[in-house]
Formats: C-alpha cells, sequence, structure tokens
C-alpha cells in the first residue's frame, strides 16, 4: 500500500523542484506585478493604497509613454528587420563549405556571446562625437561629425546598429544551417530546367528556409522587447527621451522614482505584448516537434 | 581571369571581417594606450607606447577579484542547481504518464518566455521583505532551473529506446541507475550544449545582478566592470577599455578553444 503511493508520487516528486522554482520566480511575480498595478505605493512607505484603475489611466494619458511605446515597437521593427535581411545575406555568401567561410562564420557570431555590457562600452567609445573610430573613418569620406549617441534623431538608430552587430551571428548561424538541409537534388532539378539564380532562390532556397526566418523572427521580436543594458549603459533613455523603451522606462519608474505601481502597470502592457508574441511562437514550436 | 572573378568576392570577405573584429581589435589597442593616443587625431592603428598600467589601474580602482570570485560562484551554482532540477523533471515528463503531466509541462512551458526584465520588480519586492538583496541566492534561486533545459532534455530522454531500458530492470536495476547509467551518458552532447548556454548566459548577464544588487560583496563582473565608468570620469576611454579587455577575455578564449562546440550549442537551439 505504502509502495503503491509512493509509486504514484515519483514524477510528481521529480518535477517538485523545478515546478517550486518557476512557481515562486516566474508565475508568482506576475500575479503579484498584475496586483501591484491596482496600487500606489512608494516601496519605503508600511502602507499601500488601492486606487483601483488608476495608474491605466494615467499611463494612457502620458504622452511620454506612448514615446516610449512608439520607441520600443520602432526598435524593434528596425532590429528584426535588418537582422534577419543581413542573416540571410550573410548565410547566403557564407553558404559554400570552405575554410575561409567557416573561419568568418566564427568571427562573424563571435560578438554574439560576448557579453552586451561589454559592447555597449566598446561602441561608446567607438561612436564617440570627438575621438571615436567611425567619425574619424566618416572624417576621411568628408562626412560627419555625427552624434551618434547623443542626438535624439540618431540614438535609437545607433542602438539598432550595436544589436545588429551584435545579434546578426546568430541569426546568420541558424539561417546557414537551414541553407544546408536543403536537399540537394532539388537544386539538380532546377540546374536541368535552367532555372536562373533568382529563380532558384525564390522558388526553392526561400521557400525552404521560411519556417527558419518566421521562428527566428518571433525570437528576435522577443528578444528585442528585452532590450536594456545598451540603454542603461550608453543613454539612460536620452536623449530626450528618445531611447526610451517598456522595459528601462519599467525600470526608470521602479528604482528610480519609487513608483511601484506604475511601473507594475507598465509590466502588465509589456507582459500583454510579450503574451501574443509568444502565442505565436508556441503555436509554430509545437508544429515543429509535430513535423519530427 | 579567374582571380578577376573573385575579386568581389574577396572584398567583401575582408570588409565583412574589418567589421566584425577591428572593433574587437581597437578594444585591444585602446586598453594599452596613453590617454593622449587615445584621444589624437589622426589616431593611431598600433599604440606607440604600451602603457600597461590601464591594466594596473583598472584593477585597482574596483574589487576586480572579489567580482571575479563571485561571477565563478554565481556561474558555478547555477550551473549545478540547473542539472540537479532539469534532470529529474526531464526525465518524468519523457519516461513517465501522470494525472495533470500536460498542463504541469505546459506551465513550465510557458515560464520559458517569462523574461528577468518583466518580473525583477515583484521579486525585488519579495527579496527586500525576506532581507535577500545583495545575497548570493537572490542572483542564484531565480535561475535554478530552466524550462529550455527541461524541454530539449525531455526530447532527447524520448528518443532513447525502451528496449534498454527493459532490459536493464529485467537486471533489476533501480531507476537511479537507469538514470545513472544509461540515461545520462547518451544525452551527454544534449547536457553539454545545456551546460555551454547556460555558462555563457550567466557569465554574461547584467541585467539581474544590477537590479539586486547595491554593493560589492555579491556584484559579479559585468556590472563590476560597469562601475568603472562611474569612477574614472569623461573621456578615460583607454582604463574603461582594460577593464573591458578583462571581462572579455575568458569568453573569447573559451570560445576559442570550442567555438565548434559553442556555434552547434546555439545552432541546436534554433534549430529545435
Amino acid at each position: 500500500m505504502k509502495n503503491e503511493l509512493l509509486k504514484k508520487a515519483k514524477p510528481y516528486l521529480f518535477v517538485a523542484p523545478a515546478l517550486i522554482i518557476f512557481l515562486v520566480f516566474s508565475i508568482y511575480p506576475i500575479v503579484s506585478m498584475i496586483q501591484l498595478s491596482f496600487f500606489e505605493w512608494d516601496f519605503i512607505s508600511p502602507t499601500r493604497l488601492f486606487v483601483g484603475f488608476k495608474n491605466y489611466i494615467a499611463l494612457f494619458q502620458d504622452s511620454a509613454f506612448y514615446q516610449t511605446l512608439s520607441n520600443t515597437f520602432v526598435y524593434m521593427i528596425l532590429t528584426v528587420g535588418l537582422g534577419i535581411l543581413f542573416g540571410v545575406l550573410l548565410a547566403l555568401f557564407l553558404n559554400k563549405k570552405s575554410k575561409v567561410n567557416s573561419f568568418m562564420q566564427s568571427i562573424i557570431f563571435s560578438p554574439y556571446i560576448v557579453s552586451l555590457a561589454s559592447i555597449s562600452f566598446l561602441w561608446m567609445w567607438l561612436m564617440n562625437t570627438d575621438f571615436g573610430l567611425i567619425n574619424y573613418i566618416l572624417s576621411i569620406f568628408k562626412i560627419g561629425p555625427i552624434d551618434w549617441l547623443g542626438s535624439p534623431k540618431i540614438a535609437l538608430f545607433s542602438l539598432v546598429i550595436i544589436s545588429v552587430w551584435k545579434t546578426v551571428g546568430y541569426n546568420t548561424i541558424i539561417i546557414l544551417s537551414a541553407l544546408q538541409s536543403i536537399p540537394k537534388h532539388l537544386y539538380e532539378a532546377a540546374s536541368l530546367d535552367k532555372a536562373n539564380r533568382r529563380q532558384t532562390f525564390l522558388k526553392i532556397t526561400f521557400p525552404m528556409i521560411s519556417p527558419t526566418l518566421f521562428f527566428l523572427t518571433i525570437v528576435n521580436i522577443i528578444a528585442s522587447f528585452k532590450v536594456f543594458d545598451t540603454i542603461q549603459i550608453i543613454t539612460q533613455g536620452g536623449p530626450q527621451n528618445s531611447t526610451n523603451t517598456l522595459v528601462y522606462s519599467l525600470y526608470e519608474y521602479g528604482f528610480k522614482f519609487y513608483k511601484i505601481g506604475y511601473a507594475s502597470t507598465i509590466g502588465v502592457v509589456l507582459l500583454v505584448i510579450i503574451s501574443i508574441f509568444t502565442i505565436i511562437y508556441f503555436k509554430l514550436l509545437s508544429k515543429k516537434v509535430h513535423y519530427q | 581571369m579567374k582571380i578577376v572573378k573573385k575579386t568581389p568576392r574577396i572584398l567583401i570577405t575582408i570588409i565583412l571581417f574589418l567589421i566584425f573584429f577591428f572593433p574587437f581589435y581597437w578594444m585591444f589597442t585602446t586598453s594599452v594606450k596613453t590617454l593622449g593616443e587615445t584621444v589624437r587625431i589622426p589616431p593611431t592603428m598600433w599604440p606607440e607606447i604600451f602603457q600597461w598600467e590601464n591594466f594596473k589601474r583598472a584593477f585597482e580602482a574596483i574589487p576586480f577579484m572579489q567580482y571575479l570570485g563571485n561571477s565563478v560562484i554565481v556561474t558555478l551554482s547555477v550551473l549545478i542547481l540547473q542539472m540537479c532540477t532539469i534532470v529529474p523533471a526531464a526525465y518524468a515528463f519523457a519516461r513517465y504518464k501522470f494525472k495533470g503531466d500536460k498542463i504541469l509541462f505546459g506551465l513550465i512551458m510557458i515560464t520559458m518566455m517569462i523574461p528577468a526584465q518583466l518580473v525583477f520588480l515583484p521579486l525585488f519586492v519579495m527579496f527586500s521583505k525576506l532581507g535577500w538583496i545583495n545575497t548570493y541566492q537572490s542572483l542564484i534561486l531565480p535561475f535554478a532551473s530552466s524550462a529550455f533545459g527541461i524541454f530539449m532534455l525531455r526530447q532527447t530522454f524520448k528518443q532513447v529506446p525502451k528496449e534498454l531500458i527493459e532490459a536493464a530492470k529485467l537486471d533489476k536495476a533501480s531507476e537511479f541507475k537507469i538514470i545513472r547509467k544509461i540515461m545520462l551518458p547518451l544525452a551527454r552532447p544534449t547536457l553539454t550544449t545545456l551546460g555551454l548556454l547556460t555558462f555563457i548566459n550567466t557569465w554574461n548577464d547584467y541585467f539581474w545582478p544590477l537590479v539586486l544588487t547595491t554593493k560589492d560583496t555579491v556584484r559579479t563582473l559585468p556590472v563590476g566592470i560597469a562601475s568603472l565608468r562611474n569612477i574614472e570620469s569623461g573621456v578615460n576611454f583607454h582604463v574603461l577599455m582594460a577593464g573591458n579587455v578583462m571581462l572579455v577575455i575568458p569568453i573569447l578564449i573559451a570560445f576559442l578553444l570550442a567555438q565548434k562546440q559553442i556555434i552547434k550549442a546555439f545552432t541546436y537551439m534554433g534549430d529545435k
């Protein structure tokens, strides 16, 4: 009898340690954040004031919030679009197996595994207006000097450049592995039909790698919403709020202004946005596993 | 003729090489230049004077060894705890049918998409109630398991042939022995991959130690190096780059030694 019970409990015991970690450090904080968004609290005072939807109303009436939201989406569209575009181009360029190409693959991938904090400092130096290498190179061609990080019109795009430089290597290796798994006989058939390179790409290569591209797009989108390190180190959301994103303003309201309720409201908005893309992601993931 | 045809390809390769490699080269050379040389126009491609004191200065400005020690402690603890929680959970999901298994698995998969950047505020509140701010456990425990790891390892365990396990059961091998002698050796490539990914992510993490620490005692290297900026005012990029080099070198060495494996690990992650 006792043995029978133990046998039934076994799988639950195996799952328990992991499950407890997820419940305490992922699920509970989400519930707690939604709850906090209905309160006014400065973190220090012992009592929290229930304010209903006041934080939500204030948030949706705040013009700075809309700028933050638009920055987040502009940043997302540009990093994901450019990241995928250059990823495809680089993968096509490096597709032939050779020593030089596999060396280049490593070189292009190397920024991906380096801490984003390091990359931020490095690019702050490269993009320095007066002494930075980039403006020096541009000055040879009589361009500039460009205020990469200090101009409200340019700073967000500079962060996009840094992000694409760091992450394009990841996209490249994923697309490369998709390219290399395309059956060779498809290309042989195409060359028998005298298809030109453009036709071959549009009719064979692109359809064959499009599931991978779709997968990468979703992963990149979710990653782009998490952007924080570059902003915190390089621009602190400025100049003039031009690089403030949802995550950074959540951090600012929470840790600088001590408006815990308001910050949580921003968190809930971010949660909703991420959830939408997550649902798409899982629909895709379950399909992929199904095919295997 | 052949060379002419190949020229654009060679040219593009060189440009790509410069775009992705030169920033690192620039970081290394800046780290040994004098302040005067870093701000010279035109800049020198090779340092005129090697000022190794920059490293000493960076080293002395911050408690570097303490940060390094903290990084090692946090990374190792996360690695070990993840293995302890992932293996049994993945095994149960792969080999057992139990009430609610699908719901529990789905719940765990959902957490894969909850980033630290979303939950840090309520966790900070919780940790400060517990008096856990500036402790190792606040840096380690939230990452003590990995939904992605459970997902990958479950797939691997499912592929282990049933006959192998049945045979072991006939030999009266205990479940623990089956896991240790059959499952884990067969899952070694997956475990190596997961370990590498966890190592790189934890070692590089800037966000979590930044928001959960206020003191040097438990801060890890990325946050520690970043504090150089506040100590070294303004344009002291040579010292900043020296600190940066010290932060980047362990990862770059690891990459040089295991680049095939690391690239494979990330490809593997994207394939599934």
